[in-house]
């Protein structure tokens, strides 16, 4: 008699749970959606994403709400720096999900801290949507449910970039890049992609330190090798760093060309356009690619002072499908929304003909290879780009046949 | 790797080797007289070239007139901060000075962010060589920057003259008496204290000039000089703490092994000199030309 009582009792409580746990996910948490922005805000990458990024989501959420008249609730937007540390990433993530009850993370440049808080994310079951970090084990080995990758990713970079230049006469290559899962990744990723499209490695590819500033090594290296192509797979402040001495050693007058694994707005800001002229990129994404995307930026400028970065627009717009999401799904409970996620089809300024899979949570969209163009055919400042290609998004990404994703 | 290759990156090892010389020097000069393990001189080195870049941007000053310039504004700034903090703890356990000059290295640096970010909205700024200097030359078995030719060059002079100056003048007898044994050498009637200021300033002003001289090869930004003073700090232990000859020479061996190391195996290159530091403290602790405690 006893036991069947607990047993009754126990069951009831059990049930009364499941209501509460139910009740609760239809709603939003707090009545507030909360937008976790986990970036860099004082180190190599605070220029390129940072406070720009954070800006961005802001305008995200107030777009968002003009747009959303009939949306029951508030959304705040919370910026905090990882410092581009793993351990920090990890941390912070924990913390804004715990403490300041943030219902998704956003922006994430570094890739060692983005596989961080990714991991994070999926302990404490909420969207993490990777703009700024490009390591495509986001979307293998170390996927999981609550993971989407957004802008960009390595294999991006390799199959536009890689198979751009060796297919326009660029076919030998010394590669360098920085000891760290992006710059590990991303040069295993170029040069698959060279090697496919009939080109070679002259030399065994470089890992140097990170950060480093002197590059001056691997430059006399390639002088002695003579490869058709220099590629430097580092991003932020040590590309600019090696294309500041590329330039100096005076690389490009030996007929030794400059391929860029990663390139920023930012980057080419540093040094004026001269210094990358020439030099191919794939991006997904420029202020003046259009008139959609100049209207954008320019609302960016007004409210930021500065042109976005493609980071700081992926940021926007991946704040933005998350927002919509949570509209589609009536809650910010995190299931739910990756659940409205998961192979949503939409076309903003950012990304264009986009799509997310299912499988692996790769965003996919149109891309486009660049060339960065001299000085002395920019119209207007901040005209750095000249569209060499776009790749459709089909095209852009890893096929899903190769992915190692299990979800 | 062959005889040319080994022998292009030891020539451009000497280039580094340059600026850890400048910098190690400076800090064995300091730390000889004042005994005073000067934490801020990476930030100085950064304020060298910041200088040189501001006074570019605010006067319109080129590279030149900046070499000149920089680094006494520098030196006077690191005269100031002695006379005005540094001095109030000499009676101290050194690990003040120590704490103290970190802190006014993280200090400088965010101001010097702050600065940039507000004044220029940059985070790094290019600084551009001297017309003179810009391009390449050349060697024959190498084709090199003309200006890092410069920076070798340059370096070297003014390390000798320093050697030349604490060795074979009055004024370096004075300071190497001081060094020795500050008590006699105020029983001979020289005021110890009076040379503690210059002495400083020249250490320090050699931190801003080696900072002016990066300036056209790095980016000028806040931190350039926080990775570049603990490789530097290194250099001094092995070359002995407070050694002249040891700093200058330890400075260009260091460069030379980074230089060679990342040719043949990169992730070793920022490794090696620390390996070296290890060593050389197991082997002898007192540095490569330094004398054991005692017998100073």
């Amino acid at each position: 008699m006893q036991k069947k009582t607990l047993t009754a009792l126990l069951s009831t409580a059990a049930l009364a749970a499941v209501t509460v746990a139910l009740a609760q996910s239809a709603k939003l948490s707090d009545n507030v959606v909360r937008v976790g922005v986990l970036t860099d805000l004082s180190g190599v990458y605070s220029e390129l994403s940072g406070q720009g990024s954070v800006k961005a989501a802001q305008m995200a959420a107030a777009d968002f709400m003009a747009q959303n008249p009939s949306f029951k609730g508030k959304v705040q937007v919370i910026g905090v720096d990882h410092q581009n540390k793993a351990d920090v990433a990890s941390n912070k993530a924990a913390e804004m999900i715990d403490r300041q009850n943030v219902d998704m993370l956003v922006d994430l440049p570094t890739s060692s801290a983005a596989l961080a808080a990714s991991e994070i994310a999926k302990q404490k079951k909420i969207p993490a949507l990777v703009v700024t970090g490009g390591t495509t084990a986001l979307t293998n080995e170390k996927c999981n449910k609550y993971t989407f990758h957004y802008a960009y990713d390595n294999y991006m970079l390799a199959n536009g970039t890689g198979t751009a230049v060796t297919k326009r006469g660029g076919n030998s290559w010394y590669i360098i890049y920085p000891n760290y899962a992006f710059g590990q990744d991303l040069n295993k990723q170029m040069v698959a992609a060279i090697t496919e499209n009939g080109g070679k490695i002259v030399a065994p590819s470089d890992a140097t330190p990170f950060p480093n500033t002197d590059f001056s090594s691997y430059l006399l290296k390639a002088q002695g090798l003579k490869p058709k192509v220099f590629g430097t797979m580092q991003a932020g402040a040590d590309l600019v760093n090696v294309v500041k001495q590329y330039n100096e050693f005076g690389l490009r007058q030996q007929g030794i060309g400059l391929g860029i694994g990663l390139l920023f707005e930012t980057d080419v800001a540093a040094l004026g356009q001269d210094a990358y002229a020439g030099a191919l990129a794939t991006v997904p994404w420029y202020w003046n690619m259009d008139q959609r995307a100049r209207d954008w930026a320019a609302k960016f400028e007004k409210a930021f002072g500065k042109k976005p970065t493609w980071a700081q627009a992926g940021t926007y717009s991946a704040t933005m499908t998350y927002l919509q999401a949570v509209a589609r799904a009536k809650t910010d409970n995190g299931d739910a929304v990756v659940k409205a996620l998961e192979g949503h089809r939409f076309s903003d300024f950012f990304a264009r003909n986009a799509s997310i899979r299912p499988q692996d949570h790769r965003v996919l969209l149109d891309v486009y290879t660049v060339q960065v163009k001299p000085k002395a055919q920019a119209k207007e400042n901040g005209d750095y780009f000249n569209r060499v290609a776009t790749i459709p998004a089909a095209r852009a990404f890893q096929p899903l046949s190769e992915s190692k994703c299990k979800m | 790797m062959n005889t040319q290759l080994l022998l292009i990156q030891v020539f451009n090892g000497l280039v580094n080797g340059a600026f850890y010389a400048l910098l190690s020097l400076g800090l064995a000069v300091i730390f000889g007289m004042l005994r005073i393990v000067n934490f801020m001189h990476g930030a100085l080195y950064m304020l060298g070239a910041f200088t040189a870049f501001a006074l570019g941007q605010a006067f319109g000053l080129g590279f030149w007139p900046s070499l000149i310039l920089a680094p006494i504004i520098v030196a006077l700034l690191g005269m100031v901060l002695e006379r005005t903090l540094l001095s109030r703890l000499y009676g101290l356990d050194p690990s003040y000075n120590l704490l103290l000059t970190f802190g006014l290295t993280l200090l400088t640096q965010d101001l010097v962010k702050q600065v940039m970010l507000s004044q220029y909205a940059v985070s790094s700024a290019p600084y551009t060589p001297p017309a003179a200097l810009a391009g390449v030359v050349n060697l024959g078995f190498v084709v090199f920057p003309k200006y890092r030719l410069f920076v070798i060059a340059l370096s070297l002079v003014l390390c000798l003259l320093t050697w030349f100056v604490i060795e074979k003048t009055r004024v370096g007898a004075i300071i190497r008496a001081s060094t020795e044994n500050p008590g006699v050498t105020r029983a001979f009637g020289i005021d110890v204290g009076k040379w503690v200021t210059g002495v400083f300033g020249v250490g320090v002003g050699l931190a801003g000039l080696a900072g002016v001289l990066a300036a056209p090869i790095y980016s000028v930004e806040p931190y350039m000089g926080s990775e570049l003073i603990i490789t530097t700090f290194a250099v001094v232990v092995i070359g002995g703490l407070g050694s002249i000859l040891g700093s200058v020479v330890t400075g260009f061996a260091v460069g030379v092994l980074a230089a060679v190391g990342a040719a043949i195996y990169p992730p070793i290159a920022n490794t090696l000199v620390f390996i070296l530091m290890a060593l050389v403290l197991l082997v002898r602790p007192s540095g490569l030309f330094g004398l054991p405690e005692g017998t100073r």
